[in-house]
C-alpha cells in the first residue's frame, strides 16, 4: 500500500475513534457507517484492488466531514465536555507551534519544570505594514493538557505552577508586553502545601486586576478556580466547543445526587447537570462573560486543522488590537480603527499597530478592566430596592461627594494649619465673649437655688448602685440553643478527655467554647453581629437584594426560598455598618446557616456594594466569613465570576487606601477564599475553624490522595502563612478592636 | 530466668487477648444490632480516622454517643440484658476476643524475656561513641551492657549528660529509640537478654515469624 494512503487511513482511523469518543456511545448509526467504509477501504487498499485510491481516499474523506458536519448540530453540553478532554484535542503547544511564528518556552520544558502543567512562553507574531514587517513580542501563559501526557496532569496546575504563573505576568508587565492566557484546565490541583492553591489563585486573581498591561484569554476548558488564575483579561474569547463553568458535571452531580464516598453519579445526572449548569460558549456569551467565540470547525478543533489555528491568530491579535484601541483617548479614531479591524476580511497580518502604552495608557487600560468587572452580572441577581431607595442612594451619594471629597482630600490634608489658624479665631472669641458676658454672670451667681454641684450631692446623699453588674449575663445574644437541655460531647473528648458540656451552659454562657479544651462550636451569625459590635450600632443596607435562580436550575428556587424562610434574610451576604467602640466600620458577613454560605450573584453584588461603599465613607470593610462552602454552583457562571469580581472591587478599595481586614469562622472553602477573600493582606481566624480550598472527598476524587484528618485547621493555614492570628470567639471584639487601631494607626483609613 | 518455650506453649493455648468493653459513664444503654459471635472491625483507615464498628450507644442527659470496638475481633460475649437499661459506669457491656497478630505475640515475648532500660524523661539519645563504633561495626547483639556501665547520652537542648545503664548483666537485644527523634519518658530504649538466653529468644523469634499464623 501506498505510504501516503496509509497515512491517511490512519488520520481517518483517529477521526473516527474521536468522533466515537465524544459521543460516547450516541449515534452508533454513523460511527458504524464510516467504519464499515474505512475497514472495506481498507481491505482492498491492501491487496491494492483499487484503480484510482487517491480518488476512493478523497470521497471517504468528504464522507467522513459530510458526518462530522451533520453531527455537529446534535451536540450536547456533556459531548462538549468529552471533547475539551480529549487527547486529541488541540492543547496550548500546538497553539504555540501554529499560531505564533516563534516562540522559547521560559517555564521549564516538559517534565523538566516547577509545574509541568503550566506553560510558559515568550512568543513572536510579526506583522507587516506595506512592505514593512515588525515583530511583536507577547508573553503566553497557559495550562498545557499535552495530549494526555501523564506529567502534565491534565492541565490541573499545582499551587506553585500559578505562581509561575503570577511571576511571569510581572515580568510581562515590567517589559510592557501583552498577555496571551490560554485556559485549558479542568480546575487547579487542590491541594494546601505552600503557598497553598486558595491563596496562590487569590494572589494571582488580585495580581491581575491591577496589571498595567493588556490580557487576552482564549478559554477552552475553564473549570473554576484553575480558570480564573490566569482568566481575568481585558477581552475574553472562548472557543466554541469549549466549557466554562464553576465546577466539573461530575462534581456538580456529586453534589446534587448527595453522592457518598466511593459512589458514582449516574451518567444521567451528569449529563442534566452539563445542561442546566449552561456552560457552552454560547450561553456564556449570552451572559456576557466572554467577549466574542472562536468558531471551531465542526467536533472540535484538533491538532491537524490549520484554518482553525490561521482563524485563532487573527482574533487573539484583533483582541489584543481592539484592548489597545480602547485605550486611545479620541472617539472618532477609535471608532475607525476598531471598525477597521472588525472587518470580517480585514487580513490583520497586513495591519501592523503598536503594542506598547503609555503611563496614562495604561492606567486608562486598568481602570476599563476593573469597571468592566464590576458591571458584570448585576442581572444575575434579584434586586427588590424600590425604584426611590435606589434614587435616593444615588441622589445622596451625588450631594454627599463634594463634601467627602472637601473633607478627606482637602480638609485633612490641610488639617493641622486649619486646626491651629481655628485654635486662634476661636481663642480671641472666647476672651472677647468672656469679657462681654462677665457682668451678666456676676450677677447671676448671686442668684440663690443655683445647684453647682446636683450630681455631687447625689453622690453623697443617694444609695451606691450597682457598678458594672456582674450578675447580667455578658453576653448581648445567646444562642437559641440554650434552651434545650441535654448535654454535648466535645469532638476532642478522646483525645483531651473533655467533660460532657451542658448546653445551657455551653449555649449561654460559655459562648460556644468547651471549658476544657477551648473547642468552639459553631454559633449562630447573630451571635457576632450582636455581641461583637456596639448595641445598637447595626444598620443594615441592601437587605433586598435577593438570591435567585438565574440559571432556572430545576428545583432550586424551591431550596432557595427554603433557605431564605428558614434563615429570615434574602440571601448569603448580610452587610452593615457598625461601630466597635465608636470605630465605624462597614461589614460583609458571610452566613454559613444560608446554603451553607455559597457565593452567587446577589451575594458578590452586596459585597462589591458595601466594599465601594466603604471606599466612598472611608471606613475600614471587615469581611466576617461565618462560613463559606464556595461558589453557589447552581448559579454557575453567574456564581464563578464572582471571583475576579468582588477581588476587583477590594483591590479598588484597597488601593484607594482602605484597610480591608477578613476574619474566618467555622468551615470557610473553594472559590470565595480563593479570590476576594484569600487577597487580603490581613486574614485571622477563630479557633477551630477550618480553612480551604477544596474538601476532603473532593481532594480523594480529584488526586486520588488520602488526606490526613487535621489537614484543614486552621492552624496549618496559621504556619503556612495564609492567615496572620487565630483568636478566641470571645475575644473578637477587643481583637478587632486592637487590629483596627494597630493596622489602621491613629486615623484608622486615611494614609 | 524464664522459659521462653513455655511462654509461647501458653500463647498458642489461648493464642488471644479478651477485650472487655466497659461503659465510660452511667446511661442508657442501647445495642446496636451486634450478636455474639459476629466480626467486629477496629478503628480503620492510614490514620486511623475511621472509627470501628458500633458496639452501643451510650445516652445520658440526651447527649447519645456512640461506643466502638478498640480492636479487630470476635465478639465473645453481649451482655444483652443491658439492652435499654440504665447502667453505671464501668458496667461491662461485651467482651471482644482479639486475635493476637504475630507482631503482638512477638512483642509480648519479648517483654517477657527482656529486660527493657527506659527513658528517665523526654529527650533525645544517643549511644556513647565506644558502643556506637560496636555496633556499627557488627550489630547489638555484640555489646555486652553490664550494671553501671556509661552506655547512652541523654541530650535536651544541647545539654548531654551520661546515662548509666541499671539491671541485669546482658546484651543488648533490641534498640527501641531512632537517632534524632524526641523519646517520652518512661518508654523503653533498649532491650537486653542474658547472654546465655540469647539463642533460646532467637529461635523462638524464628518460631513465631515462621509458625503463627494470623487469624480472625
Amino acid at each position: 500500500m501506498d505510504n501516503n494512503i496509509a497515512k491517511r487511513i490512519q488520520s481517518l482511523r483517529d477521526r473516527l475513534t474521536y468522533l466515537q469518543d465524544i459521543f460516547a456511545g450516541k449515534h452508533a448509526d454513523n460511527a458504524n457507517l464510516l467504519e464499515e467504509r474505512l475497514a472495506a477501504f481498507t481491505e482492498r487498499a491492501r491487496w491494492a484492488q483499487l484503480d484510482d485510491p487517491y480518488a476512493d481516499i478523497a470521497s471517504l474523506e468528504d464522507l467522513f466531514a459530510y458526518v462530522e458536519r451533520r453531527l455537529e448540530d446534535c451536540i450536547t453540553p456533556m459531548d462538549k465536555v468529552r471533547i475539551v478532554r480529549h487527547p486529541q484535542r488541540v492543547c496550548l503547544r500546538d497553539i504555540l507551534e501554529n499560531v505564533y511564528d516563534n516562540f522559547t518556552e521560559v517555564g521549564g520544558q516538559d517534565e523538566h519544570s516547577l509545574d509541568p502543567g503550566m506553560l510558559i512562553a515568550r512568543a513572536v507574531i510579526t506583522r507587516r505594514s506595506g512592505k514593512k514587517s515588525h515583530t511583536q513580542s507577547v508573553m503566553v501563559i497557559g495550562q498545557e493538557k499535552g495530549h494526555g501526557a501523564e506529567f502534565r496532569n491534565g492541565g490541573s496546575v499545582k499551587p506553585w505552577g500559578n505562581a509561575k504563573a503570577l511571576q511571569y505576568m510581572r515580568v510581562a508587565e515590567t517589559e510592557g508586553i501583552p498577555i496571551h492566557a490560554y485556559i485549558f484546565t479542568p480546575g487547579s490541583y487542590p491541594i494546601e502545601d505552600y503557598p497553598g492553591a486558595a491563596q496562590q489563585i487569590a494572589r494571582n486573581i488580585y495580581g491581575m486586576a491591577g496589571l498595567r498591561v493588556p490580557v487576552v484569554a482564549v478559554i477552552s476548558e475553564g473549570g473554576s478556580g484553575g480558570a480564573e488564575a490566569i482568566g481575568l483579561a481585558d477581552k475574553r474569547l472562548m472557543l466554541s466547543h469549549g466549557y466554562y463553568s464553576v465546577i466539573s458535571p461530575e462534581g456538580a452531580a456529586a453534589i446534587e445526587g448527595r453522592i457518598k464516598e466511593g459512589e458514582r453519579a449516574t451518567p444521567e445526572l451528569i449529563e442534566h447537570c452539563a445542561e442546566h449548569l449552561r456552560i457552552t460558549a454560547q450561553d456564556n456569551l449570552a451572559f456576557g462573560y466572554i467577549d466574542r467565540i472562536v468558531q471551531e470547525p465542526p467536533l472540535g478543533a484538533r491538532p491537524w486543522h490549520f484554518d482553525f489555528f490561521r482563524h485563532l491568530r487573527q482574533e487573539v491579535i484583533r483582541a489584543t488590537d481592539e484592548v489597545i484601541i480602547s485605550t486611545r483617548r479620541m472617539p472618532l479614531l477609535k471608532s475607525i480603527a476598531l471598525s477597521r479591524r472588525r472587518k470580517a476580511d480585514a487580513n490583520l497580518d497586513e495591519m501592523h499597530m503598536g503594542w506598547g502604552l503609555s503611563a496614562s495608557a495604561k492606567e486608562r487600560l486598568r481602570e476599563r478592566r476593573q469597571q468592566k468587572f464590576l458591571r458584570l452580572s448585576r442581572q444575575a441577581a434579584c434586586d427588590r430596592r424600590p425604584f426611590w431607595t435606589k434614587t435616593a442612594t444615588a441622589f445622596c451619594d451625588w450631594l454627599a461627594k463634594p463634601w467627602r471629597t472637601f473633607k478627606y482630600d482637602f480638609y485633612r490634608k490641610h488639617q493641622r494649619q486649619m486646626r491651629s489658624m481655628m485654635e486662634e479665631v476661636s481663642n480671641e472669641w472666647d476672651l472677647f465673649r468672656n469679657r462681654l458676658l462677665s457682668p451678666w454672670r456676676r450677677l447671676s451667681h448671686k442668684l440663690p437655688g443655683r445647684a453647682e454641684n446636683a450630681q455631687a450631692q447625689l453622690e453623697l446623699t443617694a444609695l451606691s448602685a450597682w457598678s458594672g453588674d456582674g450578675r447580667k449575663s455578658k453576653w448581648n445574644y445567646i444562642s437559641p440553643r440554650f434552651k434545650i437541655d441535654r448535654t454535648l460531647t466535645c469532638p476532642n473528648s478522646a483525645s483531651y478527655g473533655c467533660l460532657d458540656l451542658w448546653g445551657p451552659d455551653l449555649f449561654a454562657e460559655f459562648a460556644g467554647v468547651c471549658s476544657h479544651c477551648g473547642y468552639h462550636f459553631p454559633m449562630e451569625p447573630e451571635w457576632y453581629v450582636k455581641n461583637v459590635f456596639d448595641v445598637g450600632s447595626v444598620f443594615e443596607f441592601n437587605s433586598e437584594i435577593e438570591a435567585g435562580n438565574p440559571l432556572d436550575f430545576p428545583d432550586f428556587s424551591a431550596r432557595v426560598a427554603e433557605a431564605q424562610q428558614k434563615t429570615g434574610s434574602k440571601s448569603g451576604c448580610m452587610t452593615f455598618e457598625a461601630r466597635i467602640d465608636g470605630i465605624k466600620m462597614v461589614v460583609a458577613m458571610l452566613m454559613g446557616t444560608f446554603r451553607g454560605g455559597s457565593v452567587g450573584a446577589a451575594e458578590g453584588y452586596k459585597f462589591v456594594e458595601a466594599a465601594q461603599r466603604a471606599a466612598k465613607k472611608r471606613y475600614p470593610f471587615l469581611a466576617y466569613v461565618h462560613g463559606t462552602a464556595g461558589i453557589r454552583i447552581q448559579e454557575g457562571t453567574h456564581g464563578v465570576i464572582q471571583m475576579p469580581r468582588c477581588t476587583v472591587a477590594v483591590r479598588r478599595y484597597i488601593e484607594s487606601g482602605g484597610l480591608y481586614m477578613v476574619l474566618y469562622d467555622t468551615n470557610s472553602f473553594a472559590g470565595p477564599l480563593a479570590s476576594f477573600l484569600g487577597c487580603s493582606p490581613y486574614q485571622f481566624a477563630v479557633r477551630s475553624s477550618n480553612i480551604g480550598f477544596a474538601g476532603p472527598g473532593v481532594i480523594k476524587e480529584t488526586t486520588g490522595m488520602d488526606i490526613p484528618p487535621k489537614y484543614h485547621r486552621s492552624y496549618r493555614a496559621l504556619s503556612r502563612g495564609h492567615i496572620q492570628g487565630i483568636w478566641d470567639r470571645r475575644q473578637i471584639r477587643a481583637n478587632l478592636k486592637q487590629a483596627l487601631l494597630t493596622i489602621g494607626g491613629r486615623n484608622l483609613y486615611y494614609r | 530466668m524464664i522459659d521462653i518455650s513455655a511462654l509461647l506453649d501458653e500463647i498458642k493455648a489461648s493464642p488471644y487477648r479478651e477485650i472487655v468493653i466497659a461503659t465510660p459513664h452511667t446511661g442508657r444503654l442501647t445495642f446496636a444490632g451486634l450478636r455474639t459471635g459476629d466480626t467486629v472491625l477496629g478503628p480503620q483507615g492510614q490514620w486511623k480516622e475511621k472509627p470501628g464498628t458500633q458496639l452501643a450507644t451510650l445516652e445520658r442527659e440526651r447527649n447519645p454517643k456512640p461506643i466502638c470496638a478498640p480492636e479487630k475481633g470476635e465478639i465473645s460475649n453481649l451482655y444483652s440484658e443491658l439492652e435499654g437499661q440504665f447502667v453505671e459506669a464501668g458496667t461491662p457491656l461485651a467482651v471482644l476476643r482479639h486475635m493476637l497478630t504475630r507482631e503482638e505475640v512477638l512483642r509480648l515475648i519479648l517483654q517477657k524475656a527482656l529486660h527493657l532500660f527506659c527513658a528517665p524523661e523526654r529527650a533525645k539519645y544517643y549511644f556513647t561513641p565506644e558502643v556506637d563504633k560496636k555496633i556499627r561495626a557488627s550489630d547489638a547483639h555484640s555489646v555486652a551492657v553490664r550494671d553501671g556501665m556509661e552506655i547512652l547520652i541523654m541530650s535536651r537542648m544541647k545539654r548531654e549528660v551520661p546515662l548509666h545503664y541499671r539491671g541485669p548483666d546482658g546484651v543488648i537485644y533490641e534498640v527501641y529509640f531512632k537517632y534524632n527523634e524526641n523519646v517520652d519518658a518512661g518508654a523503653p530504649l533498649i532491650g537486653v537478654c542474658p547472654r546465655d538466653q540469647l539463642s533460646a529468644i532467637q529461635e523462638v523469634i524464628m518460631r513465631v515469624q515462621t509458625e503463627w499464623k494470623d487469624r480472625g
